[in-house]
Parts: structure tokens; C-alpha cells; sequence
């Protein structure tokens, strides 16, 4: 499955151990990722600050580009890139007279046929393969799934999951054998963008997110967001307390790669503030499983198969 | 040879202003067959209405084209005329040259030959008409009421008051409804079933009224003034006759744990069960899915599993054999009154298109409640016997907070309208916390507090200035439960200021939808309803009570969101309508309908499919000596309602709409184009 892929900028910075785990899980997930040639910033909180018409030119250029190279998905691994993607093709495809803006902005055509997926639709797509592959469940590990803010909202421009109450990250958690905890702040914001201009802020969001993961259970925070990966990760010296045990933050693409048996380092734990040695050497030590499990399955993929949700067709073309 | 009358309107100055009414008349009085054209400043006036007759009388007149306004406003008024001098009505038709013509021009000039032509084209048509006589269809003079709450009972009792029969059926084994589950009432706080319950058993024992409780409408067949509908008795598996309501057979039950339904599952009942005290009839019915009797039979077993109501019944009305019998009644009009329900707050929906909150914790969390099971609560003959304590561990709750527009209001759930009610329901729940836990805090989330209506706005402020419930303006994030409390997240939109409130329990106020396999009673009677379900009235405003189909006639919430005192008004409109209705001895319907040429119809029914009203039926027509030749389409004029969609459909152009036959039209068309 040939897929458009559009790293942005943060995967090429701060975010590399996102990119570097994801082209590691790929292959064995049937995902070819295509890079989009010539790709440039999606605009992220500044643009939309700043202009709206820019703020939906800097995205649909990269769609534009994806479209004339021959994708129609296009990969965003960033929340951020993804929610911004998703923002500008629903801008134009509500405004007709934008959509001719747009194109005059751009000097091309531009007929939104690309569909921009996110990091956790293009695995949930992907679950019978992770878990036929998954020679490395990840059993007994509890792992809390924070989706923040960007990933599932506004319901009318990220439609794949319920924008209050999602399940699809648990979905693929679940199928690399480690078990979903039930907390409250998956839906939180944990700062965002204000990790410099506002600290205090920051600090004072994210300690709540990391409290309630850890009076749930959690042994880890899985993300889908360099963002708040970020404010998760890097900031986490600061708000831990004396006593209190660091929680690791991956990226859900390590989880997944993990499962998948790949190397730690190629997955690019060795990236984080928060130490994933004692993780990574729990989940090495767990048992060699038998690819296919048998036994009941999580509903993800029957909800995937019903081909009357818009959404859920949406994403088995993935 | 035709001779027709044309007379020409001026409306005052309204079609004066900008036809030259003169020239029309004289240019229309040079076409053959046209032996009378004269214009008048008022021809709808009374000397104007005599110019006709006179005509008529004097010049042997064999048809009448009235050139004035839209036949909307006047054709009754000339038909009318025209058959005092002897013609008959519908040898009159009207041109319209004030809607279609004056009001929309203003070039004199033009907008004169334009009328003339619109009145060239209906005297074409004129020569082609033929009298028609009015069609008389008896009249059944009994009413079907549907739904058996507030308003299928006031409306019961007003036909049956009024004089007019009435079958009542109820789907469920008592009357009463959503109201006989509330505790108090806004905006007086007066006791619900109080008032409910007289009016339950004036409906037993009216003698004009047939109450047919654990019962479902099947089918429905014929038309207005003529229904003919079969009805579904469910069985009781008791014999209504035999049982006088003693109750030793729910004493004897052994399945104790059933969730109640009528206490929205925060009670518990017996297998054989009244769903309340006060049903009414006080008639128990075995509740097949969960008796230990019919669970052993369905588990195959030789011997009956058990028996014990059947044994304490002193007067043998047990009855573990009955089956579903069907009735059928003779009505001559349908109330519909089914009523409503709420929306589920969860994941799970009925219907595709909604959406739930699975953020609210409504189902997982036991003190997170909706409206219904507040009343419950309250109600003096709930499960706490009107203490007010949480579902969880028994408590009184100290802190309870009410969040208004769940599901109302949301179109990402699905239902954009606002359910109504909920803004003074909330208000009301404020208040009967507050007289029953005296240091309770009620606090309510809300869009905007909606209390128009008589002493509704003084209500609400009495909730917040007496019995001092704070409102906050904002919606909630999140519901979950932390320890012993219910942690509840929102956001005060006034203060901009995120909310972080410890409650002892959350009441949802969800949105009003119509009931559950409304859709397929409405398709059953033929009546329209719109995306959510709603039945559809013929008019928003000027027919609010009557459906699209004639005869039946809508109350209640199944209509739309309803209060009582609305439902109430409803429901005595309806019945207004029904006892009109059968003042008349015979029915009178225009003879518009269609008419099926049997011996050109080649039976192929296309017109049975796209008729809207079910009035196509099937002919056999036979041959002399009694043999079948072929079965032909037959319009049922009583059903019809003109509106041609047949004729436009006939292959052999067997079908033509009276008034309006395809040699009327054609010759319209001519007129007008060569």
C-alpha cells in the first residue's frame, strides 16, 4: 500500500524518533511511505494566527503537491500537520469562493482529492497485520492513550473517531498486547505551543495529564502528537516530584514497532528526557508470542468492515 | 355548440392598474364559442356575482370563465354563484390574471396581451368541461385515538364527551403514560398523578370510550370517515374478563428482580406485573421474556417450571395459553398521540445519523441519571417512596448538578431542534431538590434558560431567587466518577473560567425524540413525518392538528417536542376536528379524483406505486358468463386526493383526473400556442 508520506517540519527536528519509528514499522505493515517532494510547512500555529488565508494555503500546497504526485492519501504523522492538513481542505471544500483563492494563491489546481490520514488512523487501518506480526506482545503493560487536543476535534474536520469519547488508539494498543488504561485527560490540552511563551501554563497542564495517568495504572503514555510528546517528554524532569517514578512517553509507532520486534534504537528510543530502558528491557523479556493469536478479537475491525460509516470506509482504504 | 360567459375583473385597481381589463374583455368576446365578455370593477362582489347569474339565466350560458385572481381566493365564491343561476359548478373555472399576470408586470401593454391569452387558454379548457357532481361518502362515527398518555386521553375523552365513539389503544398494559410517571408539575407543583388518574378512570368507565391497553395498531385500510383497522391484542396471558385486579398473583411471583420500566429501571417488579399501583385497567400482564413458567418452557422443559400465580388466582384468570388475537374496528377518523421518549445518552444508538456522549458517563457511572429517573426519584410512588437518595449507595445527595441540551440542540449528535421542555423541568427539579434535601446544591449547566409560556419565566426565576439553584452558563467537558463523588468538568462561558464540580449526582436533561417504530405507524397510515421522526401537520399554523392524509389527525409530542398544558391543547383541537367531521351525515369531497378507464387499463399497477395515498385498489372485470378477463387499477374516490401523479404515470393513458383530463390540458396548450 503506497501511501503519501508528509513528514513536516518537527519530524525532521524534534520529533525524529516519530519519523524514525514509523519507516521502521512500515514494512512489515504493508505501508510503502512516499515522501512528498518539495513539501513545505503546513503553517502550524502561526499561521492561522496570523492569516487564515494563509493559514489554509500552506497546507493545500502540500495537498496540491501530494495530488500531482500521484497519492491520494496523504500521511501526517504530526497532530498539528494533520489537523491543519484536514482544516484547509474543509475551509475550501465549505467556501467556494476560498477554493478559488486558493488556486489563484497557489498557481495550480486545486481539486482536494487527497485525503490527509493521522498517525493513529493509518495503524488502526492496519490492525490485522500488527497483530499477525506482533511477535513481541507487549502483555501486562499498561499504557494510558493520550490523544490531546488536535487528533479527534473539531468533529467536523477529523471525523474518524468521536471527538469526546475516541477508542482508537486503545484499538491499537490493544492489538500490540498491552492493555489500555481508563483515564480522564486523554482529551486534555497539555499546553501546545505555549511550551516557551508560556511555561507556568504548560507545566501546570501537563503535571495533570502525567498525575492522572499515573493514579490510573499507567506504566507509559502512548502519543500521536510531536507537541505533546514534547511537553510530555522534555518537560517531565520539571514536573516530576521527589519520590515520584518518571512515566515514559512514546510515540504510538514505538509501541507498535516494539511489538513488531524491531530494535530499540531504531525505533529511536534513545531520543527521550524520560528513560525507555527499563521499558524497552520489559518488553524484551516478554515471551516470543505466537503470531496470530487466537481468541477474541477487540470490535475494531468489524466496526472497520461496515461499509455504511463514512469514516470507517475512509480508513480501510488506507 | 358552447356558449361561453367571460368576465373580466379589475380588482379594484389591483389588476385595473396595470391590464386593460376592457380590451381583454372585448378581444376575448371576438372567440368563437364566447357569446358574453364584460368587465367590472369588483367581480367578486355581490353586484358583480349578479352580473354572472344574470348571464348565466339570460344568455343560456353553458360555461363561465371568471378572469380575476388566483382560484385559491375565489373559485368557491364564482362555483358558488354559478350553481345559484342553475350551472353547474364546475363548468366555472377562474383565469388568473392578478397573481400571474398584473402583480408581476408592469409594461401595460404587454401585461394585457398576456391576459388575454391567459383567459383565451381557460375558455378552451372550459368548452371541455363537463359536470361533475360532488362526491358523498358516508361517515363512521367513531374515532381511533393512538397512544394512550396525556394527549390520546384528553383527546378520548373530548370525541367520547362530544358524542362520537371512541377506541382508545395503548401499547403498553396501562394507560397514563410519561405523565403518571412524573413526580410535580411546573410551573404550579401540582402532583402529577393526581391529576392524571381521575382522568385514567373517567376513560375506563366512559361508556362511549373502548380501551384496548396492551394493544398495537397492525394495518390500516380505506379513507377518511371509513377506516377500517386491525388491531393487535397482545397477550396478557391473564383473562381480562375473570381478573379483578386483587394482586395475590404478583405476591406469588417468585421473579422479584425484573428492572421496572415505569420506575426507568431504578426499581424492580415481578414477572406478572401492573406497571404501577394506579394502572389503569388494574390488569396484570406475565411478562413472558422474564417468567420462570415460560422460561422453562422455552428451555424445553416436560414439566411447568412453575405456577405460583396461577395457583394464589382465586378466580382462574391465568391463562399461560393466550396468543396475540387480532380485532378489527369501523373508524371514520384516527388520533394519533404515541407521544415520545428520551434519547439515549450513550454509544449505542437506535438510529443511524445520532450520536452519543460517551463522555458523560451515563450508564457506567450508577449516580449519573437522566430527567425521567429523576422524577422517579421524587415521586411519591417511585422506588425511594420519594426520598430523594443517589442509585449508587443509598445517600442523600448533597450536591447534584443538572446539565441542560443533552442531545437537544447538538447537531454533531444529530438532533438540531430544542426539546422545549427541559429548561422548566430542570427548573422544577431544582425546586423539588431543594424542598426535599434543605441544604442541597443544585447547579445547572445551560445553553440559555428557554421559558416562554403562561408563568414559565416567573417559575424559573423562582428556582434561582427562592430556592436558590445556581446556573451556570457553559457546557460540560467530562462525567466520571472519582471515589465517592461524581466529578463533573464544564466551562462558565460568562466568566470564561473552566468548572470543576464534586457532585453527588448528575441529572441529564436529554432531548424529547417520538417513539420507536413511529416511522412505521406513520407509513401504516400514510402520514408524513419529518427527518427525526415527527409526525408532519398539514399546516404549521393554519392546520397544526391535521396530518397530510385526511381523517387522521395528530397530538402530543409525536408531533414535536410537547409540554402537557401544549399536548393538552392539542389533543382537545384534534378531537374539535374529529367532532366537526362527524357532524355531517355524508362527507362531501370535489369531484377532482381520478377516474381509470377499465377498459383501456392494462392492469400493470404503476399507478398503485406511485400513489401517495393508497387510493389505487384493484378491479376484476369480468365477462358475462362470470369469467375472470382481467384485473384492472380502480381509484377510490373517497382516498384521492386529485393530485394526478397517476395520470402523469399511465403508460395507456387509462387514468384522467376529473377537471383535468389530458383533451382540458392539451387544449390549454393549444390555446396558447397556436
Amino acid at each position: 500500500m503506497r501511501v503519501g508520506y508528509y513528514p513536516g517540519c518537527s519530524l525532521h527536528g524534534t520529533a525524529r524518533e516519530l519519523d524514525e519509528s514509523l519507516r521502521a514499522v512500515a514494512p512489515p505493515l504493508g505501508l510503502e511511505l512516499v515522501e512528498v517532494n518539495d513539501w513545505s510547512c503546513c503553517g502550524a500555529t502561526s499561521a492561522h494566527a496570523t492569516s487564515h488565508l494563509l493559514s489554509v494555503a500552506l497546507p493545500a500546497r502540500n495537498l496540491a503537491l501530494a495530488e500531482e504526485q500521484g497519492h491520494d492519501q496523504l500521511l501526517a504523522p504530526c497532530a498539528a500537520c494533520y489537523n491543519r492538513l484536514a482544516s484547509a481542505r474543509h475551509a475550501v471544500a465549505c467556501d467556494a469562493a476560498l477554493a478559488e483563492t486558493i488556486e489563484d494563491v497557489l498557481g495550480r489546481p486545486f481539486p482536494s482529492t487527497v485525503a490527509p490520514r493521522n498517525l493513529v488512523e493509518v495503524l488502526r487501518a492496519r490492525l490485522d497485520l500488527l497483530r499477525e506480526r506482533a511477535v513481541r506482545p507487549l502483555t501486562g503493560l499498561k499504557v494510558a492513550c493520550y490523544y490531546g487536543c488536535l487528533l479527534v476535534r473539531p468533529s467536523e474536520v477529523c471525523s474518524f473517531d468521536d471527538p469526546e469519547d475516541p477508542v482508537s488508539m486503545e484499538e491499537v494498543v490493544t492489538a500490540t498486547g498491552a492493555t489500555p488504561v481508563a483515564w480522564r485527560r486523554r482529551l486534555d490540552c497539555c499546553g501546545g505551543a505555549f511550551s516557551v511563551a508560556r511555561t507556568g501554563s504548560v507545566v501546570r497542564l501537563s503535571r495533570a495529564i502525567l498525575d492522572d495517568a499515573r493514579s490510573a495504572g499507567a506504566d507509559a503514555i502512548a502519543v500521536a502528537c510531536p507537541m505533546c510528546h514534547s511537553n510530555l517528554d522534555f518537560r517531565q524532569k520539571a514536573l516530576v516530584r521527589r519520590g515520584e517514578a518518571e512515566l515514559p512517553v512514546l510515540y504510538l509507532s514505538e509501541l507498535v514497532g516494539l511489538a513488531l520486534g524491531l530494535d530499540a534504537e531504531t525505533l529511536g528510543l534513545g531520543r527521550h528526557f524520560v528513560d525507555t530502558k527499563a521499558l524497552v528491557e520489559r518488553a524484551l523479556a516478554s515471551k516470543p508470542g505466537p503470531a496470530a493469536k487466537p481468541g477474541p478479537r477487540p470490535s475494531a475491525p468489524a466496526a472497520a468492515a461496515k461499509p455504511a460509516s463514512p469514516a470507517a470506509a475512509g480508513t480501510e482504504a488506507v | 355548440m358552447a356558449r361561453i360567459g367571460v368576465f373580466v375583473c379589475h380588482c379594484g385597481e389591483n389588476i385595473g392598474r396595470t391590464v386593460d381589463c376592457a380590451r381583454v374583455a372585448g378581444e376575448i368576446g371576438k372567440l368563437p364559442g364566447v357569446v358574453h365578455s364584460v368587465d367590472y370593477k369588483y367581480m367578486c362582489s355581490d353586484p358583480g356575482q349578479a352580473l354572472i347569474k344574470q348571464a348565466i339565466a339570460e344568455k343560456g350560458l353553458t360555461g363561465v370563465v371568471v378572469s380575476a385572481c388566483s382560484p385559491h381566493m375565489h373559485e368557491r365564491t364564482f362555483r358558488r354563484a354559478a350553481g345559484g343561476a342553475g350551472l353547474n359548478p364546475f363548468l366555472c373555472e377562474m383565469a388568473n390574471i392578478r397573481e400571474h399576470c398584473s402583480w408581476i408586470h408592469e409594461d401595460r401593454e404587454a401585461a394585457t396581451d398576456k391576459a388575454i391569452d391567459l383567459a383565451r387558454v381557460i375558455v378552451e379548457k372550459v368548452k371541455r368541461n363537463v359536470p361533475l357532481e360532488t362526491i358523498r361518502i358516508p361517515v363512521e362515527k367513531r374515532a381511533l385515538v393512538i397512544g394512550g398518555g396525556i394527549a390520546g386521553i384528553q383527546a378520548a375523552l373530548d370525541l367520547a364527551d362530544g358524542g362520537a365513539e371512541v377506541v382508545l389503544v395503548e401499547k403498553e398494559p396501562s394507560i397514563g403514560g410519561h405523565m403518571s410517571q412524573l413526580s410535580e408539575t411546573f410551573p404550579t407543583l401540582d402532583c402529577s398523578q393526581c391529576i392524571l388518574t381521575p382522568r385514567m378512570v373517567e376513560v375506563y368507565q366512559h361508556p362511549r370510550i373502548r380501551l384496548m391497553a396492551y394493544c398495537e395498531v397492525d394495518a390500516v385500510e380505506g379513507y377518511i370517515g371509513n377506516f377500517k383497522v386491525t388491531i393487535r391484542q397482545k397477550a396478557r396471558s391473564v383473562d381480562e374478563t375473570k381478573c379483578n385486579g386483587c394482586g395475590a398473583c404478583q405476591k406469588a411471583c417468585v421473579v422479584k428482580n425484573v428492572p421496572s420500566e415505569f420506575d426507568e429501571r431504578l426499581g424492580k417488579r415481578t414477572a406478572i406485573y401492573v406497571p404501577f399501583p394506579q394502572a389503569v385497567p388494574n390488569i396484570p400482564v406475565i411478562d413472558r421474556e422474564h417468567c420462570a413458567y415460560f422460561k422453562g418452557r422455552a428451555r424445553g422443559m416436560k414439566k411447568d417450571a412453575c405456577g405460583k400465580c396461577k395457583e394464589a388466582c382465586a378466580r382462574g384468570a391465568i391463562d399461560f395459553a393466550q396468543e396475540d388475537r387480532f380485532v378489527t374496528e369501523k373508524v371514520g377518523a384516527i388520533v394519533v398521540a404515541t407521544g415520545y421518549e428520551l434519547y439515549s445518552i450513550g454509544k449505542d444508538q437506535p438510529a443511524a445519523g445520532l450520536k452519543g456522549y460517551g463522555e458523560y458517563g451515563y450508564g457506567t457511572v450508577p449516580d449519573v441519571i437522566d430527567g425521567l429517573q429523576f422524577e422517579r426519584l421524587a415521586s411519591a410512588s417511585g422506588p425511594t417512596a420519594g426520598k430523594l437518595l443517589r442509585p449508587s449507595d443509598g445517600k442523600v445527595p448533597k450536591k447534584i448538578v443538572f446539565l441542560q441540551c443533552v442531545g437537544s440542540r447538538d447537531p454533531a449528535k444529530g438532533i438540531d431542534y430544542c426539546s422545549k421542555v427541559c429548561c422548566m423541568y430542570v427548573a422544577k427539579h431544582t425546586m423539588l431538590y431543594r424542598h426535599k434535601v434543605h441544604d442541597g446544591e443544585a447547579t445547572v449547566f445551560y445553553m440559555d434558560v428557554r421559558a416562554a409560556g403562561k408563568g414559565y419565566d416567573e417559575f424559573t426565576r423562582r428556582a434561582v431567587e427562592e430556592d436558590g439553584a445556581v446556573y451556570v452558563r457553559g457546557r460540560v467537558s467530562r462525567v466520571y466518577r472519582d471515589g465517592d463523588v461524581v466529578k463533573v468538568l464544564g466551562f462558565d462561558t460568562l466568566n470564561g473560567t473552566p468548572v470543576e464540580i464534586d457532585a453527588d449526582m448528575v441529572v441529564l436533561a436529554t432531548a424529547m425524540r417520538p417513539r420507536k417504530g413511529i416511522e412505521k405507524l406513520a407509513q401504516t397510515l400514510s402520514v408524513s413525518y419529518d427527518r427525526h421522526g415527527f409526525i408532519n401537520e398539514a399546516h404549521p399554523k393554519l392546520r397544526p392538528v391535521e396530518t397530510n392524509t385526511a381523517g387522521v389527525f395528530v397530538a402530543g409530542a409525536c408531533q414535536a417536542p410537547r409540554d402537557i398544558p401544549d399536548s393538552v391543547a392539542m389533543a382537545s383541537a384534534a378531537a374539535a376536528k374529529v367532532l366537526g367531521l362527524f357532524s355531517n351525515e355524508m362527507l362531501e369531497r370535489e369531484p377532482t379524483v381520478a377516474r381509470v378507464d377499465a377498459a383501456l387499463c392494462a392492469g400493470c399497477f404503476h399507478c398503485e406505486r406511485v400513489c401517495p395515498y393508497g387510493a389505487v385498489e384493484h378491479k376484476e372485470v369480468r365477462d358475462r358468463k362470470g369469467n375472470l378477463l382481467k384485473v384492472v387499477a380502480d381509484v377510490n374516490p373517497g382516498v384521492c386526493q386529485g393530485c394526478g401523479t397517476c395520470q402523469a404515470t399511465c403508460p395507456s393513458k387509462s387514468v384522467e383526473l376529473m377537471g383535468f383530463t389530458d383533451e382540458q390540458i392539451y387544449a390549454e396548450v393549444n390555446a396558447l400556442a397556436l
